[in-house]
């Protein structure tokens, strides 16, 4: 009995199996990242309390702070898909990380956007050669270069088995670069929300932002499970699985 | 019979100087492109003494890069279409051992006349004499660190049609630590700091390239050219 965990997961790496599960999880997903994507937004927009300093203009803070949380999330689970990709050789890994990145580099672009929209106001400027801007800004040029990868080559599996080596270098790369532009120059301030011990935020701001990031959480997988779904059936396209499909569909 | 190793080693290296060597005009390419860049940066900025001399550090780096860059779409591109880069693949000899090789040969013949060419570029800008020695330093441990992290990054487009610019896109962020180390040393050199901290650190990493580098080219190499 206690091997049915290993079972489901070796069946579900199975395209039409998977398939069926992403879209059974898909429409939950989405509606519970609409629901506390709402509440959230609520709790930062009108229930938290205006900041001492920056009045209103930190809540922007809703929306940048998880957007920055996601984009490194995003790149540590291509990160595993890729290594399970290149080890493991499943296919459905490879379509994972390669569908992860378009969403992984959206969230890392709207960090950089709401980024300087907020720091226009707060630092005098819209771009600052800070570490921490500038490492979010190679990470997206990782994202775009895995991305671009990925579709320079005419065998689709081919380009991701090679994007997916590349993701891997950027995991190991991802740290040194921000280790090394930290020792360069530095401006923004540091973390507020800390796992460990206590929060230097109110409350009152900190449930928002933890529901929004669930909210973020939950469209990844919203998003990631569409993506996927559409690209098993191009991938898959001449097998039967797929023929059955369509003759559903249309019948 | 199988050649040993080191022989095999001494074949390829003879080999790839001996093909560089007939086509020395390749050779001055890189070389070329990096005196006309250094050429421009005067014309666009102005020729005051003080500002080239501030910027004359960073803008060699950067020089030396892209002038490296341009030259490392043609790492395996010969070996590719004449077949050569299949038949290293099937050879008795550890396939990472071999691509060290190349990749050494390929330091040889793009970034070491880039090196020596560097103090002219930076007395062309102004840079203080003292100075210089840091610099030719700092890039005698960074561009054989780019050399390695553009290998692996080549041989992963090597089954790609269209690569230069993608090749670009991958590089680029990937050498960011490089420069600014490579810089960092330099215009410390020239503040009169202590420079010896991030030339260790470039040694360092250039170690830990050595040793993986190669091996994540080969690995890249197989996912490449598997079809």
């Amino acid at each position: 009995m206690a091997n049915w965990i290993p079972t489901w997961l070796h069946r579900l790496g199975s395209p039409p199996t998977f398939y069926r599960f992403a879209g059974a999880v898909r429409p939950w997903a989405l509606a519970l990242a609409l629901i506390t994507g709402a509440i959230a937004a609520y709790g930062g927009l009108v229930l938290a309390p205006a900041d001492y300093q920056q009045g209103d203009a930190y809540r922007i803070i809703f929306i940048h702070v998880p957007s920055a949380w996601m984009s490194l999330f995003i790149y540590f689970a291509m990160g595993v898909a890729a290594f399970i990709a290149l080890v493991w050789r499943i296919k459905l890994a490879e379509v994972v990380a390669m569908e992860s990145a378009p969403i992984g580099a959206a969230f890392t672009f709207i960090t950089l956007v709401t980024g300087s929209l907020w720091g226009k106001p707060m630092w005098g400027t819209w771009w600052t050669w800070d570490a921490r801007l500038t490492s979010e800004l190679v990470l997206l040029f990782l994202y775009l270069g895995v991305i671009g990868l990925f579709h320079a080559f005419e065998d689709r599996r081919q380009g991701a088995r090679a994007a997916a080596f590349l993701a891997l270098i950027g995991v190991v790369n991802v740290p040194i670069v921000h280790f090394s532009v930290n020792w360069w120059n530095t401006l923004h301030q540091g973390s507020t929300v800390r796992l460990l011990g206590p929060s230097h935020i109110d409350a009152r701001m900190l449930w928002p932002l933890l529901t929004m990031m669930a909210a973020t959480k939950f469209y990844y997988v919203a998003s990631l499970f569409g993506r996927v779904r559409a690209d098993l059936v191009a991938m898959e396209s001449g097998k039967d699985w797929v023929k059955a499909l369509a003759v559903e569909e249309t019948a | 019979m199988t050649a040993t190793a080191g022989a095999a080693c001494a074949a390829l290296l003879r080999r790839d100087l001996l093909l560089a060597w007939r086509r020395r005009g390749d050779i001055a390419m890189p070389v070329l492109y990096a005196l006309i860049v250094a050429t421009l940066f005067p014309f666009a900025l102005g020729p005051e003494e003080a500002l080239l001399q501030r910027i004359a550090g960073g803008v060699i780096l950067v020089t030396v890069l892209l002038a490296m860059l341009l030259a490392l779409d043609a790492m395996f591109r010969g070996d590719i279409e004449d077949g050569s880069l299949e038949q290293l693949l099937l050879a008795p000899q550890p396939l990472a051992l071999m691509l060290a090789i190349r990749i050494f040969a390929h330091w040889v013949t793009t970034a070491l006349p880039l090196i020596i060419i560097s103090p002219l570029l930076a007395g062309m800008l102004h840079l203080p004499t003292p100075v210089m020695g840091v610099l030719v330093v700092a890039l005698l441990l960074a561009t054989p660190l780019l050399s390695l992290i553009g290998a692996i990054l080549v041989a992963l487009t090597a089954g790609t049609r269209r690569s230069g610019m993608l090749l670009a896109l991958m590089l680029l962020p990937l050498c960011v630590p490089v420069v600014i180390f490579a810089a960092g040393a330099v215009a410390a050199a020239q503040q009169g700091l202590p420079w010896v901290a991030p030339i260790a650190w470039l040694g360092a990493a250039l170690v830990l390239a050595l040793v993986l580098a190669p091996l994540a080219c080969a690995a890249a190499l197989r996912i490449a050219l598997d079809a």
